[in-house]
């Protein structure tokens, strides 16, 4: 592989949470495939590489963003954090273990994208942003309430083919401290589901 | 149903686990296919017909041989040949689509034409783009339906191509309400959040192949056939796959990437790009329906005829058997069924999701609630009226049939007793609301599988069973279910899944999987502990013993063996806009013992959000001029996001199997069956107005107005 400066080539020093990884990419490489083939970091999926799907969500400088229309070239200087960098250390981010212990995925290949989508969206709203299903979006009027349409909206940046959206909104909102309108939450006290047996 | 539980133990069959991938799924540390990293791996592309139908004149790779990094173009001019001739391990021929570059003919737009590899994927892909193929086009028939007289009639995988009891037109005739109606289903694609993703290489004389797939044994089996190379040279893995919905069995894509490995000598990848899986990933045929039902005055049915029309390839048969659901859901003294197919200049479809029951539901459940409004009868009453003894056409006994109970408990917990019958008169501001019900059934089999169980030295035990897990839990469910068999706590099981070197299994497919792997698993381990009963102690190698339901599954009596379930749905309508909006969703389910009640509430969720998808959203367009889709990527195609599904709750009546040796029925499918319907039906129930054409657009809403 050629080494910078070159026409094609250059090399760029990316900051991912919080370790520095410089290395050389080929001018095209999008921050997703330095992420997946350069720097072995496979958590970061790739579902659509078009921008419409946002399996590849990371966050940069904080803020959700689809990598796989991010040069890498273009990243540097950028905080950026992945699926690989939102625990801290062997401790799940909440996101990650409501999303474990309420099933909010089946196939796990959105689920990076998801945790990481949540993760900025709990953020989002404490910092008062509305969004298309806000009622009052005058600055004073601080932060919506986190209703379950207010997370199903802020959310649907990232599809999940597996259908696994009613215990995704349960997860995030467990993660961001609300009770759900998303329904009760399997197992819990108000679960009226029938068990095994109860019917029939 | 045969005891697992001794003594004090709780059963861990039935009690909620999370998945025992689960951190490594939320963390990003699971690996699929396309992500296991290879020494010196090179990157494939492939290059896709840019014509619908005629011949590659020409394949000019030079120009991209002398690109950076290019390392060869493979195609019809200097591919290995493959061999077609022969059955798969379902049973079925392949699809001629898998043997690529053996011709030069190209019988549907986005064909595979080459295969280009680099040394990276920026490469391989600059210079798949810049492969220029000539061709010699000729003109091509996309157009569906039409008229076509051409049309035959063909098994698929819900049966036979045709059945018929009775005289129709009589009972029609005899009949004091009668319903005709044509019903119609778009194009729809599976889309696996996981493009298809493969590499393969040759390592120390055996062909390595990691991959995304619903069955590694489905996928080794056939490359074995297609490069005439022993079975056991042939080691297929797929530990961690991104969804599948019957999508990922043999593709082109594994069959070029082992061309290439073989002719490179090191390991290659090729991986699907979202728009090309529009073309090689198969999908479901669109279908055109034709329902006519009579019935008496008190709407018990008199006539029954369900004919389908769906489209497949010219290289390769698939039917999509539409018909086959009223072979299970209702009798009558005249019943007929027919599937047809048509071929056209389009690719092969393929197994998606309920294949058959869920187009073909979509039209019987829509068609069952338009005939009890016509007789002024609850459409739940209606279908209470109509439950059959026994098979409608086979005549045999069902083993379970609890579809009542689900309707009771359902309706109970919707509130359809305080439901209005009449239809467009619930205004909320500018929406109208209705609610809407349908049934779903899915066939519940079981297949031969083998299975490998290991007491190891420390006390725990492993299970070796070539399942797959494409997001439906297994490899939690098989834990539980070992769980039991040994009858230790869960985290004393270890389940290694996804290899054909651990022998033939049943594939993830047809709602049969678990049952299957399961069974296999069950009787494995029974065995082991009998030998674990003569206390002889245990080597450190531990002890194995293996398993082979061939025989057990084989002996199972002949019966009507089927899942069922309840669809509710309650939908508000836009009068302005015309766009429908699901608000709440129920499904009660009796689909057999359930083993992880966690895992198989998302399921069956994800089925019923299918079905809203389904109704609402999918439609994949054709290009009559062109031969090839509008917007073939998910801008364009459109599935169910978060903000378009609401609350959807699934939950389910006791239902054990008496004949599986842990009660499991399968639950993969049901969940989409009758959904659709069940929509629909709401939205007529809000509007007034009936729609027989899926998905219900916000255009087809406007045009078709409301009698509100």
């Amino acid at each position: 592989m050629a080494t910078a400066p070159s026409p094609t080539y250059s090399a760029v020093t990316l900051n991912i949470n919080g370790e520095k990884h410089t290395l050389t990419v080929d001018h095209r490489t999008t921050l997703l495939d330095a992420l997946r083939e350069r720097l072995d970091m496979n958590g970061t999926k790739k579902g659509c590489d078009q921008g419409q799907c946002g399996a590849c969500t990371v966050l940069i400088d904080k803020r959700r963003a689809v990598s796989c229309l991010q040069l890498a070239v273009a990243a540097e200087g950028r905080e950026i954090t992945t699926i690989e960098g939102v625990a801290e250390g062997e401790q799940l981010h909440p996101v990650q273990q409501a999303f474990l212990d309420l099933d909010g995925y089946q196939c796990g290949y959105c689920t990076p994208g998801q945790i990481c989508s949540a993760v900025a969206l709990i953020e989002e709203h404490a910092a008062g942003w509305p969004s298309a299903v806000t009622d009052d979006v005058r600055p004073e009027a601080g932060p919506p309430p986190l209703t379950a349409d207010e997370i199903r909206e802020r959310m649907s940046g990232n599809l999940c083919r597996c259908g696994a959206y009613v215990s995704i909104v349960q997860a995030v909102a467990r993660a961001a401290g609300i009770a759900s309108e998303a329904g009760p939450v399997p197992g819990s006290a108000q679960d009226g589901s029938t068990r095994e047996g109860a019917a029939a | 149903m045969t005891a697992l539980t001794t003594g004090a133990r709780a059963s861990a069959v039935g009690t909620a686990h999370t998945r025992v991938e689960g951190r490594d799924k939320v963390t990003g540390a699971a690996r699929y296919a396309g992500e296991i990293p290879f020494d010196g791996l090179a990157h494939g592309w492939l290059v896709l017909s840019t014509i619908t139908r005629g011949r590659v004149l020409s394949v000019d790779a030079d120009p991209v041989l002398g690109m950076t990094g290019v390392l060869t173009v493979l195609h019809h001019g200097n591919a290995p040949r493959v061999d077609i001739d022969y059955t798969g391990v379902l049973g079925m021929p392949p699809d001629p689509t898998i043997a690529v570059f053996q011709h030069d003919r190209v019988p549907h737009a986005g064909w595979p034409v080459a295969l280009v590899v680099a040394e990276t994927s920026e490469q391989a892909r600059e210079a798949a783009e810049s492969l220029v193929v000539r061709y010699e086009e000729e003109a091509h028939d996309v157009t569906f339906p039409g008229e076509r007289p051409d049309a035959s009639t063909g098994p698929g995988p819900g049966g036979p191509g045709a059945t018929e009891k009775g005289d129709l037109e009589a009972e029609l005739a005899a009949s004091a309400f009668v319903l005709d109606a044509e019903y119609s289903t778009p194009e729809e694609h599976h889309n696996s959040m996981e493009p298809h993703a493969v590499t393969a290489l040759w390592d120390g004389g055996r062909l390595e192949v990691v991959d995304s797939n619903q069955g590694t044994v489905w996928v080794a089996d056939e490359l074995a056939k297609l490069f005439s190379l022993d079975p056991a040279s042939v080691r297929v893995r797929s530990e961690h796959v991104g969804g599948g919905f019957g999508s990922k069995g043999v593709r082109a894509h594994q069959v070029a990437a082992v061309m290439a490995a073989t002719s490179l000598s090191r390991p290659v990848r090729v991986v699907m790009t979202r728009r090309q899986m529009f073309s090689l990933a198969g999908y479901r045929s669109p279908t055109t329906q034709r329902v006519r039902l009579g019935a008496d005055a008190e709407g018990r049915l008199r006539a029954l005829e369900h004919r389908c029309l769906s489209r497949t390839s010219t290289v390769y048969e698939f039917i999509e058997s539409g018909a086959g659901p009223a072979r299970v859901m209702y009798d009558a003294p005249a019943h007929h069924t027919e599937n047809q197919v048509v071929e056209l200049d389009v690719p092969s479809p393929t197994f998606m999701r309920a294949p058959g029951e869920a187009p073909g539901s979509f039209a019987l459940e829509s068609a069952i609630d338009e005939l009890a409004e016509q007789c002024g009868i609850d459409p739940i009453e209606l279908r209470l009226r109509n439950e059959p003894e026994v098979g409608p056409v086979s005549g045999l006994p069902f083993s379970t049939r609890n579809l009542p109970a689900c309707f009771r408990e359902g309706a109970r917990r919707f509130g359809w007793a305080d439901r209005d019958p009449r239809p467009g008169v619930r205004r909320e501001g500018r929406w109208l609301l209705g609610t809407g019900t349908a049934a779903a059934s899915f066939f519940a089999g079981a297949a031969p599988s083998t299975a490998a169980v290991t007491a190891e030295a420390d006390g725990t035990f492993t299970v070796r069973i070539n399942a797959a897990d494409i997001g439906t839990g297994a490899r939690t469910a098989l834990t539980l279910v070992a769980a039991d068999a040994f009858e230790v706590p869960t985290d004393r099981v270890r389940v290694r899944i996804g290899d054909s070197d651990f022998g033939p299994a049943m594939i993830a497919g047809g709602s049969m999987g678990t049952r299957s792997w399961a069974w296999a698993v069950t009787a494995a381990a029974g065995e082991l502990r009998e030998r674990l009963s003569l206390g002889d102690g245990i080597p450190p190698e531990g002890i194995t013993v293996r398993s082979d339901t061939t025989e057990a599954v084989g002996a199972l009596a002949q019966k009507e063996r089927h899942s069922f379930g309840a669809q509710f749905a309650e939908v508000a309508v836009d009068v302005a806009t015309g766009e429908v909006r699901v608000r709440r969703m129920l499904g009660v389910f009796a689909a057999g013992r359930i083993v992880n009640p966690l895992t198989a509430r998302g399921q069956f969720r994800g089925g019923m959000i299918w079905g809203i998808s389904m109704a609402l959203h999918e439609e994949a367009v054709r290009d009559r001029n062109t031969g090839a889709l509008y917007g073939a990527d998910l801008a364009g195609y459109h599935v169910a996001t978060n903000a378009d599904v609401p609350l959807v709750e699934a939950d389910w009546v006791d239902d054990p199997d008496p004949d599986d040796p842990v009660g499991i029925k399968g639950i993969g499918e049901i969940g989409i069956v009758g959904a659709a319907a069940a929509v629909a039906n709401a939205v007529w129930h809000a509007t007034g107005v009936r729609h027989r054409a899926l998905p219900i657009r916000p255009d087809r809403v406007l045009t078709a107005g409301t009698r509100a």
